[in-house]
């Protein structure tokens, strides 16, 4: 087998890979299980892998996020390994927040920036160890961490196709790990993390996730990708487990209110425009700046812009009238001047409100928010019905569920 | 510990300048040295018993003048007597030599009479379109930003006027030509191969480029913006050696009061909070300081003494990029007595002597370095310091000082293997143009750039502490972020070679330097 | 005797364009080509039974979509077929592919460096951001910076503002690129020698430098800035070879009543009290025009078209200084079946894009290096396609027709002018390459054309063979293209203008120039230039 032949040289390992152009889009480690659920073919790309947009019915996928619990593969995360010496002060030079503030067996969502103080990305950070971490995020980021990690004794590592992940949501999420085997997994409070043992090797489960509801995250070695996912429908199979599609998983994320590189802000190193780019505080990541700590990235931008008030935009919750969802609307200030976009919306079931993420200019959404429309295009029967909706500007998360964050979590 | 207004890191000349005008603005001010005397590249060195040289830089033509007179260097044992210029001579085995006298060809020997008037023609066009760029050496780059002062963007309308000024036809040609290739334009207006090839030679002198490369000229124009004594393009050797130069300028800022330390070598800029406060010692000294001056080139500042920690990525990848390695290797000859070289008159020896016999050959040259191969038929400028100054040899004896091009920095073979062989190259060259210099030779020091680079801390052992470049020039010297002397890190400014306008013993970095200090640390 | 509204001399494709705006504009106008065909360097000719050939220029990416409109070019039979990447195959018997997809391009990368593969987003930004601030100037004339009509200072602010709206940091890196090296460019992504390669390719070719030459980095964006139907950057194959281009064209101006000369060779342009009258042509026939369009380069024009005595020295002068310098040539074959390269999977797209043989930087240079000395390169660049994997009309079903560029090919070899025995042994050198990657080469041949720049000179009409009439050098771009003074397509004589290459925006088979000189033209003739699409949007 051509897979488990032992590879040489980097030259033997280099011919062997140039036959991936037959599959423009890769399977995740997960794909037999996917396929074999599978009832609408309905996949999108993801960073060049197959992944499933909805699988059997995107409205009740969405259900089993928020009921029951809910298998969404993350495997296509861009995911860098990084270790050594300096693994910590590398980190809180590369990202936004201190990372001497995450003790090992924690995670933070954090983000980090250029020199002009322009996210290139946000993600989660897991310290595994003291002197051990893992970086995921949207988008890949090597060239720029290995620059950042010179005068650093730190090692980068890409890991995105030898580590598989799972995300395993929804108020039963708890009670599956429970059934499943894991024991202690009721010690992982929010944000934790810890590994378990799986088959012959290890499982590194945290307690996190992109629903804003009870929910874990486990990340296993390629290999031991369908064995942990049977070991996880097994047991969860009296709990309601349901695999899911993206298309679900994104709508519990804007109730949770929770940004995507690239879909409510542009990256900095994709950005060809040059007002397109985004500082923390303009996409409403400020809250990582931590001033306090040393030296990082972007820093000096960040504190000049925040005295000389060139923060030009905002991102903020809205809640809009009505119940039609306000995709890339236009927002404006007393029904006539232009001050921003929606990137996000939707109807929340959870809330009973119509919501929307969007980017004002300041000082709109900033210290005027009021008297602000959303100009929502509905493509109706072949005719656009264009609605002139009121929008509130509004806290997010969009809601709050006591059991993301109870202990131990609710055991249904 | 022991505090300054001005710590001033490095001894070089620009060092010095940059130090003794802050000095004279009030301030306290100490430079620390780390080699045990002062001057850096511009030293004079004793290489063999008895044998002294100019160790790097041996001849001086753009000694800035607000740098000769905020020094007071006149008063300090710098004198220029003007006789004192020599004239250039383009050795060719084939034709003869061929001298350019006065100030940069004031008057062209040994050529056609047609070639003369077409040369004075050039001659007038380089100068003319090398004044309106010399403003530019004494003032920080244009700000980008838009931070310019009302003087800074006066200068720059100044410029767009003499532009103008030059009238429609001249300006026309002055874009055309400024991002061209010398060649070119030697080609368009010139014949003969001795006086090309030796233009050619100067405005690739110190940098990675051969005369068919684009841009080259722009190393001439930077040749003829400098001056000696206030005569554009003039050239000496100085008595002494460029050593004396440097004592000028350490003899003048010690009478304005700057502490002078050699033998200081400074591992440390310490940063807090995004502020430069002081300097750490490689003895583990502390000395503190309001302002951190360095003369160093940009990449020992920022990735060795201020580290990467405290700086943001993209900018530690522009210091990265900044591509820095020399090409120009450094000969010195201690002789027994002086060289004859062939169809040469005695008194034309103590001129400036190139071996660049035609613009193909320059360029031929240049070829190998760019695959890090020396060339075997070098070009070379060569200088017989001794012969008006006995003071730097024995009696009788020689002393022969030549830089060399091509040899880069990064040997595909090694220096180790390549330096004898590179030697057997150089001698062999000047073998066929002074025979019988082979057996005058008592003793030899070739410094590659490798070995320039170890002596005098400049990492690729470039002159310019990075190629002299349109792409590492003015707002992207060293690299857009710092390319006003002023840095990322608060407190912390650049003054030397690294810096805008570049290197050669002009002191221009060091004046900028000091005057933008001047202008913000108050 | 027929007095013509305007002559046209030259039918490359800048002198139909341009022919083309000017009889829509209600011009009566003749277009005179020295050769029996139209085309220029844009043609398909049938020079082996049955077999056609892009003799000359043979991809096609930068010819203007507005212009392909305007003339209605498709309703001609133009059509434009993108091909699949490319590759550059390595002496260690690999190769490097470049494909359309996004991931395989990065995971074709990352068979050679993960790094690589993830540093190709910011430099595809990174120079996308330098085409977008180039593109809009393509279809301008050009401003005398030396000039204070109210246009020339208008263009100039428009140039300044342009610059000032990139803010600090892109004005920066902008003003550095474009006088930066490609190798040098690169070497701030990109840290394999291979990849590094596969994107120098672009930085050289038709010009006569090398990588390592500031100012190739620029050069790299006259390969970028195309686009096949909106897909920016890619390039494809005129369905019928680059003579489609020329035949849609050539059927435009004719549908709109224009006249066509072949055989038809200019000797001189008459001139009479300093106002260009007609042509003479080589047989002594005279043609007069209100107005005579010269699409042959500047050196050809005014050099050998026109009497001295007619210019001022100061143009002459600069006309002479002109550089056009042959560094290509090509080598056209036809094959009785696909060519097989061991090292590429039978079923690689890359059979069906551009191949290359130079896998490292230093290759490159070196071949240069030989160009310098007056040589061809022992081992040249070659730019290597089959377009018959795509194009069905070109050859008999089976057989095909390759392209090879090559590049460096120098104007005189060691000084002396060509002889057959020099192109037959460069083509050698060209075929050996080939045959080197590709077992049984030799024997699929079934002919060959080989062009040195004395061929392309002789045939084309190109000063030196150089493909773009005029290197693409600071000191030739924009307001200093051709020469200072005369960058808007006018010249000294009244009522002689320029269309060709030689004019900004420089060569490639674009028609800008020859679609603003026509604006240009009609501008001087107050006549509506409401046919003229406005350039697209950059957005």
């Amino acid at each position: 087998m051509a897979k488990t032949a032992k590879i040489s040289s980097p030259y033997a390992a280099r011919i062997a890979a140039r036959g991936h152009f037959r599959t423009l889009r890769l399977d995740t480690p997960f794909q037999p299980r996917i396929d074999a659920l599978m009832k609408r073919n309905d996949w999108y790309d993801w960073g060049g892998y197959r992944a499933a947009n909805s699988l059997w019915d995107e409205e009740l996928e969405y259900f089993a996020i928020r009921s029951q619990a809910a298998l969404f593969d993350i495997s296509p995360m861009v995911k860098y390994g990084i270790e050594g010496p300096d693994a910590e002060a590398f980190l809180n030079r590369v990202t936004l927040r201190n990372v001497s503030k995450l003790k090992p067996g924690r995670v933070h969502y954090t983000a980090w920036c250029d020199d002009e103080g322009h996210v290139l990305d946000d993600g989660t950070l897991f310290r595994l160890s003291d002197e051990r971490f893992r970086l995921c995020c949207q988008e890949r980021h090597l060239p720029w961490l290995l620059d950042s990690a010179i005068g650093y004794d730190v090692s980068v590592a890409e890991q995105t196709e030898a580590i598989a992940g799972l995300a395993l949501q929804g108020p039963t999420s708890f009670a599956i790990l429970r059934a499943a085997g894991f024991a202690g997994i009721e010690r992982l409070k929010v944000f934790d993390l810890a590994d378990f043992e799986h088959q012959n090797g290890t499982v590194t489960i945290s307690r996190t996730g992109f629903t804003g509801d009870l929910g874990y995250e486990l990340f296993v070695s390629a290999e031991l990708a369908l064995s942990l996912w049977d070991r996880l429908m097994e047991a969860g199979r009296l709990h309601g487990i349901r695999a899911i599609g993206y298309t679900a998983l994104n709508r519990a994320r804007l109730e949770a209110g929770l940004i995507v590189a690239n879909a409510d802000f542009s990256t900095a190193e994709h950005a060809l425009r040059a007002d397109r780019v985004r500082m923390p505080d303009e996409i409403g990541l400020g809250f990582m700046v931590d001033l306090e700590k040393g030296h990082f990235n972007g820093r000096r931008a960040i504190e000049i812009a925040r005295k000389n008030k060139k923060l030009r935009h905002i991102l903020v919750g809205l809640e809009i009238e009505g119940n039609i969802p306000a995709d890339h609307a236009i927002v404006y200030h007393r029904g006539k001047k232009e001050v921003g976009l929606v990137s996000a919306a939707g109807w929340s079931p959870l809330a009973k409100r119509n919501i929307a993420i969007a980017s004002l200019a300041r000082p709109f959404g900033d210290t005027v928010t009021d008297d602000l429309w959303v100009e929502i295009y509905a493509l109706r029967e072949l005719k656009y019905e264009k609605l002139m909706k009121r929008a509130k500007v509004v806290p997010r998360p969009f809601i709050k569920l006591d059991r993301r964050t109870a202990n131990p979590p609710a055991d249904f | 510990m022991t505090s300054f207004d001005v710590v001033v890191i490095g001894g070089g000349h620009n060092g010095l300048v940059c130090a003794t005008l802050l000095a004279k603005s009030g301030r306290k001010v100490l430079l620390l040295e780390a080699g045990s005397e002062l001057g850096g590249a511009a030293r004079t060195e004793e290489f063999a018993p008895g044998f002294r040289v100019s160790s790097v830089a041996h001849l001086l033509n753009r000694l800035h003048p607000d740098v000769v007179t905020g020094l007071d260097l006149e008063k300090h044992g710098l004198n220029f007597v003007l006789p004192e210029q020599i004239p250039s001579f383009s050795l060719s085995a084939k034709d003869g030599p061929l001298a350019l006298t006065g100030a940069y060809g004031e008057d062209l020997v040994g050529a056609s009479s047609s070639e003369q008037v077409a040369w004075r023609e050039l001659r007038a066009q380089l100068f003319r379109y090398a004044g309106i760029l010399k403003p530019f050496l004494s003032r920080r780059p244009p700000d980008l930003r838009g931070g310019n002062s009302l003087s800074e963007t006066l200068a720059l309308g100044q410029t767009a006027l003499a532009l103008k000024k030059l009238g429609k036809e001249d300006m026309r040609d002055f874009l055309r030509v400024i991002l061209m290739n010398v060649a070119d334009l030697l080609d368009e207006q010139l014949t003969d191969d001795r006086l090309k090839g030796l233009v050619a030679f100067d405005a690739v002198l110190g940098s990675h480029l051969g005369p068919r490369s684009p841009t080259s000229l722009l190393g001439l124009y930077y040749r003829l913006a400098g001056e000696v004594g206030g005569q554009p393009g003039a050239q000496l050797v100085p008595k002494g050696g460029m050593g004396t130069v440097v004592a000028a300028m350490a003899a003048s800022a010690a009478k304005a009061g700057v502490i002078l330390r050699t033998g200081a070598l400074v591992n440390k800029i310490r940063v807090e909070n995004g502020r430069a406060i002081g300097v750490v010692l490689e003895n583990t000294e502390e000395i503190t300081g309001a302002v951190i001056v360095s003369a160093a080139d940009p990449s020992t500042t920022f990735l060795d003494m201020v580290g990467s920690r405290e700086l943001d990525t993209g900018f530690v990848r522009k210091i990265k990029n900044i591509r820095n390695q020399g090409d120009a290797a450094k000969l010195h000859l201690a002789l027994d007595r002086a060289p004859r070289f062939s169809d040469l008159d005695a008194d034309a020896h103590c001129g400036r002597l190139v071996i660049a016999p035609s613009v193909d050959h320059v360029e031929r040259a240049f070829n190998p370095c760019k695959y890090g191969e020396f060339s075997p038929e070098p070009v070379l400028e060569i200088t017989l310091p001794s012969l008006a100054d006995p003071s730097l040899a024995p009696d009788g004896a020689c002393v022969l000082s030549a830089v060399i091009q091509y040899a880069p920095y990064r040997l595909k073979e090694g220096w180790e293997i390549g330096k004898p062989k590179f030697f057997k190259a150089i001698m062999d060259l000047l073998e066929r143009h002074a025979p019988g210099i082979g057996r005058l030779t008592r003793h030899v020091e070739l410094l590659t750039p490798a070995d320039i680079e170890e002596r005098y801390r400049m990492p690729g052992g470039h002159w310019h502490h990075g190629e002299l470049q349109a792409d590492q020039m003015l707002m992207s010297r060293p690299a857009f972020g710092t390319e006003g002397y002023a840095t990322p890190v608060d407190g912390l400014y650049l003054c030397g070679a690294g810096s805008h306008p570049g290197g050669g013993i002009s002191g221009a970095p060091g004046l900028n330097a000091a005057r933008r200090i001047m202008a913000l640390e108050r | 005797m027929k007095t013509w509204d305007a002559i046209v001399v030259g039918g490359g494709h800048n002198g139909l364009v341009n022919a083309c705006y000017l009889q829509r504009a209600g011009l009566d106008v003749l277009v005179v080509e020295k050769n029996d065909w139209v085309g220029g360097a844009a043609t398909s000719r049938e020079l082996a039974p049955g077999f056609l050939y892009s003799n000359c220029s043979y991809v096609c990416s930068l010819f203007r979509p507005e212009i392909m409109r305007d003339l209605e070019l498709p309703r001609f039979g133009l059509q434009v077929i993108a091909y699949e990447g490319g590759a550059v195959f390595t002496r260690d018997g690999d190769y490097l592919a470049n494909y359309r997809d996004h991931d395989a391009h990065r995971r074709e990368f990352a068979r050679f460096s993960k790094r690589d593969a993830e540093a190709y987003d910011r430099y595809a930004r990174d120079v996308t951001r330098q085409c977008r601030f180039i593109q809009p100037l393509l279809m301008r004339t050009a401003p005398d910076p030396t000039s204070l009509r109210p246009r020339d200072v208008g263009e100039l602010m428009y140039l300044a503002k342009k610059i000032w709206d990139l803010g600090p940091s892109q004005m920066a890196e902008t003003l550095r690129f474009w006088t930066m090296s490609i190798s040098d460019f690169l070497d701030e992504y990109f840290e394999t020698d291979v990849i590094k390669a596969n994107f120098s390719i672009s930085g050289i070719i038709g010009t006569a430098l090398g990588p390592m030459s500031p100012g190739t980095a620029y050069v790299l964006l006259h390969h970028y800035m195309g686009e096949v139907d909106g897909s920016v950057g890619a390039w494809g194959y005129a369905r019928g070879g680059m003579g489609a281009i020329t035949k849609a064209l050539s059927a435009s101006f004719q549908a709109s009543g224009g006249t066509i000369r072949t055989g038809a060779e200019v000797d001189k342009v008459l001139v009479r009290d300093g106002k260009a009258t007609g042509v003479v042509l080589a047989n002594g026939e005279e043609i007069f025009g209100k107005l005579v369009v010269s699409n042959a380069d500047v050196k050809r024009t005014f050099l050998k078209l026109v009497e001295e005595k007619e210019l001022p020295d100061i143009f002459l002068r600069r006309v002479r200084n002109f550089k056009i310098r042959g560094s290509s040539g090509k080598v056209n074959i036809a094959l009785d079946s696909l060519p097989e390269f061991p090292a590429l999977p039978k079923d690689s797209p890359c059979y069906r894009g551009d191949m290359h043989f130079t896998d490292s930087v230093e290759r490159m240079e070196r071949a240069y290096d030989d160009w310098k000395a007056g040589r061809w390169s022992a081992d040249p660049f070659l730019d290597m396609m089959i377009p018959t994997t795509l194009d069905p009309t070109m050859t008999p079903p089976g057989k095909h027709f390759m392209s090879c560029f090559v590049q460096y090919c120098p104007p005189k070899v060691e000084g002396r002018d060509w002889t057959d025995a020099d192109r037959d042994a460069f083509a050698e050198t060209v075929i050996a390459q080939i045959a080197d990657y590709s077992p049984g080469f030799r024997d699929r041949i079934v002919h060959m054309e080989v062009r040195t720049p004395r061929e392309l000179e002789a045939e084309v009409g190109l000063t030196e063979g150089n493909i773009f009439q005029g290197e693409l050098t600071f000191d030739q771009l924009l307001f200093n293209r051709p020469v200072p003074g005369y960058a808007q397509y006018r010249s000294p004589v009244g009522g002689l203008y320029m269309c060709g290459s030689s004019t900004h925006p420089g060569g490639g088979v674009m028609g800008a120039p020859g679609r603003n000189a026509a604006a240009e033209i009609l501008r001087d003739l107050s006549k509506p230039t409401r046919h003229m699409s406005p350039a697209h949007d950059v957005i």
